[in-house]
């Protein structure tokens, strides 16, 4: 136990030094910021609260940044310890892989952590300042905090198992930018290319709205629209989202991390310094 | 129970064999010099020692556990050949997570700290040290904990004299605490001094393994004298000496262990002519080199 901690305040204070996680908060709370603002002007008018438009403009956001972040943090952690030299010393020590592993997750869930929630504290002040603690909604804030979590845990995971397969540190920033575009852009737009193909058929009852909750930036973006109407607006693949529901999203945000870590340490556990 | 055993180890990587059958063992509060060519093995070794790699045959015991186990890795220090550290991080932050890992207390790396001299340095970055402080805080990690094993892979690379003499000071201190020390190196001429035993690795295989003295009786190697007379002396000495003239004043002879004392004695027999006498055995390098060239001549 001392040593998984021992290893995350190594990471942190290595983290708090780091340029690019600085540049990830400062990106993050300012997005939210101009998002939050630009997000209330027309309220009314859609019907909506301003709580919920500022949601749905942060989870469209997310998507993109949270699993950014993830990876910006971890497709190094292990190959550039491998590359620098200090994987070989560190393994030496009386420390099992896992503990290594969980120790870097731990940091780098906090950095996280840290960068989501300065970002929505930023929003929910704006709220305030312009509509009074009546106008926050903690239940989809909450949601919304916690599942982007979730989503930062799993590309954080598939960081270390790029990290570890790829052992030179600028082919897994490579590989770990393909899974990004992959993940949050491309995997749509396939979905939404055999849906416009299938027309209708068996592909868009029955594959599709597992195929879309599998991925777990989709089902964080069908767990957090909370009005479908908004919902529509944001994301033309809103519509699966009744048939799997909120258990599937939910199902899917929670086993991904998990998966993503196991990855990690079967591939860490390979790593042969 | 010696501290590290290593019995009949080989390693292949594919149809190479890296490490040939391959016996050694180091005793508690003993030094071992591991010497060998870039590829020798030495590396390769160490590496399966410390369970950073399987080994194809053979059993490796460190302390009478498994190399890699727990038990194990409590007891060994380890300083990696030109080891490296995260920039950003102070020396001081380094070390005391050594600590922490080690489960050792954090006053012990901050006086560690002072005796590697780096007491003043320690809450700078790392990023701004020399290669020879880097080597520092290597070594201080290793003896973090007195280890009952320590390796150290090449740990004098890039030192300057003053810093490896103070560094084969830590070493012997570190023996003198009963710790078995195993270690590599290319720079032979400080290991004369500084180690009980040398293991010399040839293409794999271990050639050699005796205290130096030991070694030079096996070799047999020439002894060098240099016998310095004057100007116009030096003849007659040449000519009841034999040897080569090296220059106006002084000449080189060779002998075998065997004769060192007969051919002191005709020297000292000379009397006043002789002004001075250098009596030089066969150096570290001599013996490596004959050590590796008998095993390639075999092999």
């Amino acid at each position: 136990m001392t040593s998984i901690f021992s290893i995350a305040r190594l990471e942190l204070l290595i983290a708090r030094r780091n340029l690019w996680v600085a540049t990830a908060i400062l990106l993050m709370a300012m997005f939210n910021v101009v998002l939050t603002v630009a997000g209330n002007a027309p309220t009314g008018e859609l019907g909506a609260s301003p709580m919920t438009i500022a949601i749905t403009s942060i989870t469209t956001l997310s998507v993109y940044l949270v699993p950014l972040i993830g990876l910006l943090l971890s497709f190094d952690a292990i190959s550039g310890e491998a590359e620098r030299g200090t994987l070989t010393l560190e393994l030496s020590y009386p420390l099992s892989r896992a503990e290594i592993l969980l120790g870097k997750f731990i940091a780098h869930m906090v950095v996280l952590g840290v960068a989501i929630a300065i970002g929505l504290a930023l929003t929910t002040a704006i709220i305030v300042s312009r509509h009074g603690t009546g106008a926050v909604e903690w239940g989809p804030l909450a949601a919304l905090y916690f599942t982007s979590l979730a989503l930062g845990a799993t590309f954080l995971g598939l960081g270390y198992t790029i990290s570890s397969l790829v052992r030179q540190t600028g082919a897994a920033s490579g590989v770990a930018i393909a899974l990004w575009l992959i993940a949050v852009v491309l995997y749509d737009l396939g979905l939404l290319g055999a849906l416009v193909t299938d027309a209708g058929g068996t592909f868009s009852k029955t594959i599709f709205p597992y195929a879309l909750v599998a991925n777990p930036a989709d089902a964080f973006r069908l767990l957090n629209m909370p009005d479908q109407s908004v919902n529509m607006l944001a994301s033309g693949l809103g519509a699966a989202s009744s048939v799997t529901g909120f258990f599937g999203q939910l199902t899917s945000l929670l086993l991904w991390p998990i998966a993503a870590l196991l990855f990690a340490l079967l591939a860490f556990r390979k790593v042969e310094p | 129970m010696p501290a590290l055993k290593i019995e009949h180890v080989i390693k292949r990587h594919g149809a190479l064999e890296t490490v040939s059958d391959v016996s050694l063992s180091v005793e508690a509060g003993e030094r071992v010099a591991l010497l060998g060519h870039n590829g020798a093995g030495k590396t390769t070794i160490i590496k399966m020692v410390l369970g950073l790699m399987p080994i194809t045959a053979g059993a490796i015991q460190v302390l009478g556990h498994q190399p890699g186990s727990a038990a194990a890795r409590k007891q060994t220090g380890y300083l990696p050949e030109s080891v490296a550290f995260h920039g950003s991080l102070t020396g001081r932050e380094q070390l005391h997570h050594f600590a922490r890992l080690k489960s050792t207390s954090l006053k012990e790396a901050d006086n560690l700290l002072e005796r590697v001299g780096l007491a003043d340095a320690a809450d700078r970055r790392i990023r701004t040290y020399s290669k020879g402080m880097r080597q520092r805080i290597g070594l201080a990690q290793v003896v973090l904990g007195q280890p009952k094993l320590a390796i150290l892979d090449e740990p004098t690379s890039g030192l300057d004299p003053v810093s490896r003499h103070e560094f084969y000071d830590i070493v012997e201190e570190l023996a003198h605490n009963g710790s078995a020390v195993m270690l590599s190196s290319h720079a032979l001429t400080e290991l004369e001094l500084r180690t009980d035993r040398i293991a010399i690795l040839s293409k794999g295989q271990l050639v050699a393994n005796d205290s130096l003295q030991k070694l030079r009786d096996l070799a047999s190697l020439p002894i060098k004298f240099k016998v310095t007379a004057s100007n116009d002396t030096i003849e007659s000495v040449n000519q009841q000496l034999g040897g080569e003239r090296v220059n106006c004043q002084s000449l080189e002879l060779m002998c075998t262990p065997a004769e060192k004392i007969g051919v002191l004695s005709a020297i000292t027999a000379l009397g006043p002519v002789v002004k001075d006498v250098d009596v030089t055995p066969a150096s570290l390098e001599e013996l490596y080199r004959y050590f590796s060239r008998v095993e390639e001549k075999s092999s």
